[in-house]
């Protein structure tokens, strides 16, 4: 391209998604992936724990997918359900094909405020996705921390996600306790819903943190059980879903009350969004 | 500005203004009459001005009528604003090729190609928006070069409102009706029985540099007290009037007020308040592919918080009721709009009065709120 060219030709900017290849695969569920993916410019995606990227399959449509891989490097991950025409494309992307990405978007975890704190990982479902960078980061810098625990839970056994790496987590210092809606007489751990495995796990309530994310049910009686344990809801993290369709605040798409899902959070203190999430529809 | 620097241009010297565009590489939009309304388009010269034309406007009613002069600017506001030139209705954000692996090759942003433009006409209320427009997609941590591009060099004449429409309420929103910045040039435009002419304040070296190419004379007593004397005219005839004391806190604390309910038997979810606003900012994306697959392209269109899908996640809308989409649109122009961008949505321009088919007046459902809690009060 010549210079001039180069001169008239626009900045991307956060609108323009950048091509990664598709460079591993693996399917977790009946109707869910993990893709690694590395950029075709070379530079590596820096993101912190609990941000989000707009990903898409060529002509079919962006979603916002949050980021699953490790944040201390290698590929970029996301773990994504097929469940509609874009996410049924991205999950149908072949090893060597590409993606298009846009961000990474949104507030993190806040891991720094929980230095010294138990942490408590409650995850519903999909949910754990989400929580993947965090857990590796907790585990990678576990002498800054007190007890870590994860609290996950599915509808049925075969809808696990990461299920290999949970026993390595466990194997690292993470407590990990799983449970799930209804099983076969194959399933010989807990049946139930995960806020039943609150009073389970030993935590300080008076400056331990929790990390939450999964079904918007699922994570209000766990935060009314973290209660009943002592644990207040400021201490109470948890990532929310929202149409979000720019990641740039400029959309409209995902408010959530007097905030943006993709700018303000998907990150909240959950005692900023409980007067916002007790009005229906809203 | 001080009243001493203002200046008058007579009506027959008035085209002398494009000229002065023209030379210094301006593409003029302004108002002009189509399909029996007054929308911006671009224009050449006055005679493309809603010249002798006024509207009437009420809720859920809009009407050209013939005024008894022959003013440039005698109406208020039509249906468009000037989001169209900030914000266009569509926009291609890039075009691509697929290549043989699927991924996107030759990916080129849209071009900047929009004109400079001359804004003629704005009015108080619409320079408001636009600022609040500006911050919306200009003032966060992202921002998109093609809409900052779209806001660059672009000129500001602004027309002081010398009458205020029935579905006004500018005053109420601090924004209005006489603009005070955000203009290159302001004109205020005086009729008297014998003499066509404009009174012009500066606002800019730009503005400044323009005037020196028009015609002008410096403004005397008497033209700047019949300019004043509009000014109030307008003022003194505001048709509608909201009360903003407390009104964030107000709409928190009415998120079940069963007024919802009634103002949504009337709401059709049509979105018309949503496109005619001057501020509403939603959009979406769609990606749009050649028959072929080899081609494809992202755009962006304006979308509205009373559709749907608006709001949809995996299991369903979170918003499925009218009652719950108006509280959206109205609780986020007048309330979350402060938490979120640090000022109120909206401008008072009453263009979501007049062009909503049935008639649904925001003044009124804020006013029928804050009497429910009085009512409330008063209660033993």
């Amino acid at each position: 391209m010549g210079a001039a060219a180069e001169l008239t030709r626009p900045r991307p900017g956060p609108m323009v998604p950048a091509s990664f290849t598709v460079t591993g695969k693996r399917q977790e569920t009946a109707d869910t992936w993990t893709l690694e993916l590395e950029p075709r410019d070379g530079a590596r995606l820096e993101f912190a724990p609990g941000q989000f990227t707009m990903l898409s399959a060529f002509g079919a449509g962006e979603v916002p997918i949050s980021i699953s891989g490790d944040p201390g490097g290698g590929p970029l991950v996301h773990t994504v359900r097929a469940v509609g025409l874009a996410t049924a494309a991205i999950c149908a992307a072949k090893p060597g094909e590409a993606l298009g990405v846009r961000g990474p978007f949104g507030r993190p975890w806040p891991l720094e405020e929980l230095e010294g704190a138990d942490v408590l990982v409650v995850a519903g479902g999909i949910g754990l996705a989400p929580l993947r960078p965090a857990i590796l980061a907790l585990l990678a810098g576990q002498e800054r921390y007190g007890r870590l625990r994860l609290l996950y839970g599915g509808r049925a056994p075969d809808q696990l996600l990461y299920t290999a790496e949970l026993e390595e987590w466990s194997a690292r210092g993470m407590e990990v306790a799983v449970t799930v809606d209804s099983a076969g007489p194959e399933w010989l751990g807990h049946v139930g819903v995960v806020p039943r495995l609150v009073h389970r796990a030993r935590f300080d309530p008076d400056s331990a943190g929790a990390l939450l994310c999964g079904p918007e049910v699922m994570m209000r009686f766990t935060v009314s059980a973290l209660a009943q344990a002592g644990l207040t809801s400021e201490r109470v993290r948890a990532s929310m879903e929202r149409n979000m369709q720019c990641g740039t605040a400029h959309c409209g798409h995902c408010q959530l009350g007097p905030t943006l899902v993709c700018r303000d959070g998907p990150v909240y203190a959950w005692s900023e969004l409980e007067r916002w999430l007790a009005v229906r529809e809203l | 500005m001080s009243e001493s620097a203002s200046h008058t241009l007579e009506r027959q010297d008035f085209d002398e203004l494009f000229g002065a565009l023209a030379r210094r590489g301006y593409t003029v939009v302004g108002p002009t009459v189509r399909d029996q309304a007054i929308v911006y388009e671009e224009i050449a010269s006055s005679a493309e001005l809603p010249i002798g034309w006024t509207d009437e406007q009420e809720a859920g009613h809009y009407r050209l009528r013939r005024r008894e002069d022959a003013a440039l600017f005698g109406y208020n506001v039509g249906p468009h604003s000037w989001k169209r030139y900030q914000l266009p209705p569509e926009v291609r954000l890039w075009r691509a090729r697929r290549d043989a692996d699927g991924g996107l090759t030759e990916l080129e942003p849209e071009p900047r190609t929009a004109p400079r433009y001359a804004f003629l006409g704005a009015r108080s209320c619409e320079l408001h928006a636009m600022g609040i427009l500006d911050r919306v997609l200009l003032g966060g941590a992202h921002t998109d070069p093609a809409d900052r591009a779209r806001r660059e060099d672009v000129l500001v004449i602004a027309v002081q409102c010398a009458q205020a429409g029935n579905t006004c309420f500018c005053s109420s929103m601090g924004t209005g009706p006489t603009a005070e910045s955000g203009f290159d040039i302001a004109l205020t435009e005086v009729l008297e029985q014998d003499r066509h002419y404009f009174v012009l304040e500066v606002g800019s070296e730009r503005g400044g540099e323009l005037l020196g190419e028009l015609r002008h004379a410096p403004a005397g007593q008497h033209e700047r007290a019949a300019a004043s004397a509009a000014h109030d005219r307008a003022a003194a005839q505001m048709g509608r009037e909201l009360d903003v004391t407390d009104i964030r806190d107000l709409l928190y604390r009415n998120l079940e007020n069963p007024r919802w309910e009634e103002v949504a038997e009337r709401c059709l979810s049509c979105g018309n308040c949503t496109m005619v606003c001057p501020t509403c900012f939603c959009t979406s994306v769609e990606d749009v592919t050649d028959l072929a697959g080899e081609h494809v392209e992202r755009h962006q269109r304006w979308d509205s918080c009373f559709t749907v899908d608006y709001s949809h996640i995996h299991g369903g809308s979170v918003r499925a009721s009218t009652r719950s989409r108006y509280r959206q649109w109205m609780t986020h122009k007048l309330a979350t709009w402060i938490d979120q961008f640090g000022s109120s949505g909206c401008v008072g321009c009453g263009r979501c009065i007049a062009w909503c088919p049935v008639g649904i007046d925001i003044t009124e459902e804020a006013r029928a709120i804050r009497d429910s809690e009085a009512v409330g009060d008063a209660r033993p």
